[in-house]
């Protein structure tokens, strides 16, 4: 088993390191665990995923975060996704004239050892199963990556690669905006069928609607930059009743 | 050989997935900057002057009408100003005396594999040439220094009634064939350094595909320099007669030497009626040397003629290919990759000549600037007015991978008349920074995600080219890209 460990995390931008946007967060996530994280708007639940990713625009300007016990904070964004970090972009980049096919093989061969040549045949074998697994057409294998997709196929390309990648850990951030409800139920399904095989997941999301699919083991609130409330899958159920409102009311009385 | 048409096709996703090689793989950056001690036999010293170039002209046993071009070339090089007006001042730093014009280690080309020396095989296997292109080496006309130290014209080749050797050899052997067109289809006097190339010249590919050929495999050289200081002057003349085919590879890659090497290359391309001639080069040159060549071609009625030109590496290269339209429907394309690295200037482009009707001219034209790397796009696409029923088509992206990166365009496209269908379309884009951590964040280093954003932004046009080519493009790319990012 692994573990993904935030510690009294301070994210900034870069630009400007004295004002954080996530103000020390704590969370510890298992592989097999699935941690929902709900929040308003801009309360940094993006800013925590890329930063945890090693975007080049965020700071981390006190905390740590530890993959099985060692930081990974001094590594490249590249050397910690190949240490298992995956993350699921909001906002995934469009990369013209690279096809997914090649993209993917690219990402694929960069985790095999020195000298080690990937095998064609096997690497197509399993991103057709993984494709048909997801309902991706296979004509999408020789499109650029991301580029021209629509919202839902972009998500669904991202789930694409993070099944054909493997992570013990991955970030998803707001994989469900944009999806339809077959589509939902697809990418549920191959998230569930990933998780028995030791995968944590980080699931930011604003719509309970995708943890009756995903079912969380815990549910997280942040509000400004970081958790105020935690719970088990009924607590999204509470926010979606009753809004963020409650939240704050809660924690203005908390802190009183 | 298959008509351009063919080689052109679009490979199918399947085919795609088994052509590409993985993009990231290791490089051995080393490639290019080594150089062997070679015992010259024959050196004409630093420096030009008359006797340099009788001395060139007496080592190759010339007929005097050689020398005698040459002779008037060397005047003409000499009246030429620097075309320092709309070019950049960097030319005036060629320093044209501390030049050598020509090393030769006196060996007469060579028949078989077996008989090439060993240092020479050497060379090859350092430049990293891969197996599938080896086995091109068997037809191949490859250029050490100045003279060809490896030839061997492929038997089918010559079967076919295909003149392929060096120029030496060409004007001494076939005058009859080649002195018709020599220094035709670009005058002496078309640009100080074509009358340079015209007093100096040595080596190169002179082709002649008889009557309806079509000449099956491409025929191919390498040229490579190996001595400090040591400007290479090659001369290239291909005439495709009536009907005739064939595609010409050119590919460089150079040592890297600390003093500034001069390449002045002039190459001629003749397409008699109905003849397609493809002419591809990739080039990779230390980033020192000034590579100033002009290349033109003539294309009859109902000819093709297209350059696949791909410039990789230099201090500066200035290079126009050109295709002037003499024949009704004849067909000119240009299609060129530039990569600027730091350092480096590429000013490229195209000139498209028509001078019949309904001759058709397409340009498209993709530079890299990396760094402090800069990419100029220069066009002149003339139309006349007496002209009916002309097209261009002219496309230039360019693409910059940091802010100091420059690019500029200067397209002139000169069409007088009214029945004529022009289109000029230009781009500018930028590698973001979210695309690169987007790669990243799948496991690629920056490197390698540099890299494959720029083999994307180029994947169109290098799916033109021939296998072999595609793969050592991405490679030379790939290699580009290691040593472009902090
Ligand atoms: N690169 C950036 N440049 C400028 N501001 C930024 C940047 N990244 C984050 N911010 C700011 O930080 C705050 C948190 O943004 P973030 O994207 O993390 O929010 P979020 O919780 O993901 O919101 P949403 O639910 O809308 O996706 C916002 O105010 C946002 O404008
Ligand atoms: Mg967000």
């Amino acid at each position: 088993m692994s573990s993904l460990e935030i510690r009294s995390l301070y994210v900034a931008l870069a630009a400007t390191p004295d004002k954080p946007i996530v103000k020390g967060l704590d969370l510890t996530i298992k592989t097999g665990e699935v941690h929902a994280i709900m929040g308003p708007n801009g309360t940094g639940k993006s800013t925590l995923s890329k930063a945890i990713a090693g975007h080049p625009d965020y700071v981390i300007t006190s905390g740590d975060v530890l993959l099985d016990g060692k930081s990974i904070l001094e590594m490249e964004p590249d050397e910690r996704a190949r240490a298992g970090l995956f993350l699921a972009f909001q906002y995934p980049s469009e990369i013209p004239g690279v096809s997914i096919a090649n993209f993917l093989r690219a990402a694929v061969q960069a985790r095999l050892a020195e000298g080690e040549e990937l095998d064609a045949t096997a690497y197509y074998k399993r991103l057709y199963s993984k494709m048909d697994l997801l309902k991706i057409d296979r004509k999408f294998t020789s499109r650029s990556v991301n580029e021209g997709f629509s919202g839902g196929e972009k998500k669904r390309c991202e789930i694409l690669q993070m099944a054909m990648l493997e992570p013990k850990f991955s970030l998803m951030d707001e994989t469900d905006s944009g999806l339809d409800i077959d589509a939902l139920r697809i990418v549920a399904e191959g998230v569930n069928t990933l998780k028995g095989g030791e995968l944590g997941v980080l699931l930011i999301t604003h719509y309970q609607r995708l943890l009756n699919y995903i079912v969380p083991d815990f549910v997280h609130v942040m509000y400004d930059g970081r958790i105020v409330k935690s719970g088990d899958k009924s607590l999204a159920l509470e926010l979606e009743a009753k809004g963020y409102d409650w939240v704050k009311t809660e924690l203005a009385a908390a802190t009183a | 050989m298959k008509p351009p048409s063919e080689i052109l096709a679009a490979p199918d996703a399947a085919d795609e997935a088994a052509a590409v090689e993985n993009p990231v793989a290791g490089i051995d950056q080393a490639v290019g900057d080594f150089t062997y001690d070679v015992k010259y036999e024959f050196d004409a010293g630093s420096g030009l002057n008359e006797s340099v170039i009788r001395y060139i002209s007496g080592v190759k046993k010339e007929a005097d009408w050689i020398l005698d071009f040459r002779l008037k070339a060397y005047q003409t090089f000499l009246d030429k100003p620097m075309p320092t007006h709309w070019a950049t001042k960097d030319l005036e730093n060629i320093n044209f005396d501390k030049i050598r014009y020509y090393l030769s280690q006196g060996q007469k080309p060579k028949r078989t594999w077996d008989e090439v020396p060993d240092d020479i095989k050497r060379t090859f296997e350092r430049l990293g040439i891969p197996e599938q292109e080896r086995k091109f080496l068997a037809g191949v006309e490859a250029q050490f220094d100045s003279e060809a130290a490896y030839s061997n014209v492929k038997d089918i080749v010559a079967k076919q009634g295909v003149i392929f050797c060096n120029s030496t050899e060409a004007l001494r052997e076939h005058p009859e064939i080649f002195r018709k067109w020599f220094g035709k289809v670009i005058p002496t006097g078309d640009n100080k350094f074509s009358a340079l190339n015209s007093a100096v010249f040595s080596g190169g590919s002179f082709i002649y595909v008889p009557k309806g050929v079509k000449v099956a495999m491409p025929l191919q050289a390498y040229f490579r320099i190996n001595a400090e200081n040591f400007g290479q002057f090659e001369r290239t003349l291909i005439i495709a007669d009536e009907g005739a085919e064939v595609t010409y590879m050119e590919g460089c890659t150079a040592p890297k030497f600390s003093t500034s090497t001069l390449h002045s290359a002039v190459v001629e391309l003749v397409a008699l009626k109905g003849a397609k001639i493809q002419y591809i080069t990739v080039q990779n040159w230390a980033p020192n040397v000034f590579n100033l060549v002009t290349k033109r071609a003539i294309a009859m009625e109902d000819a093709e003629v297209k350059w696949i030109d791909c410039n990789i590496g230099s201090r500066l290269t200035m290079k126009y290919p050109g295709v002037v339209l003499k024949g009704k429907r004849a067909r000119g394309e240009v299609v060129s990759i530039a990569l600027a690295n730091d350092g480096q200037h590429q000013d490229t482009g195209a000139k498209m000549i028509h001078a019949a009707d309904d001759t058709t001219s397409l340009i498209v034209s993709k530079s890299i600037s990396v760094g402090q790397g800069r990419a100029t796009y220069r066009g002149v696409v003339h139309i006349p007015k007496h002209l009916k029923g002309c097209k261009n088509n002219t496309e230039c992206d360019a693409l910059l991978i940091n802010t100091n990166s420059r690019t500029d365009t200067y397209p002139a496209i000169v069409v007088r008349g009214d029945s004529h269908a022009v289109q000029h379309e230009a781009s500018v884009s930028k590698v973001s920074e979210d695309m690169i951590f987007y790669m990243q964040q799948r496991g690629l280093t920056e490197a390698q995600a540099m890299s494959l954003a720029v083999n994307g932004f180029v994947n169109d046009l290098v799916r033109q080219f021939p296998m072999e080519y595609s793969v050592e493009l991405k490679r030379l790319i790939d290699l580009e890209m290691e040593g472009s990012v902090g």
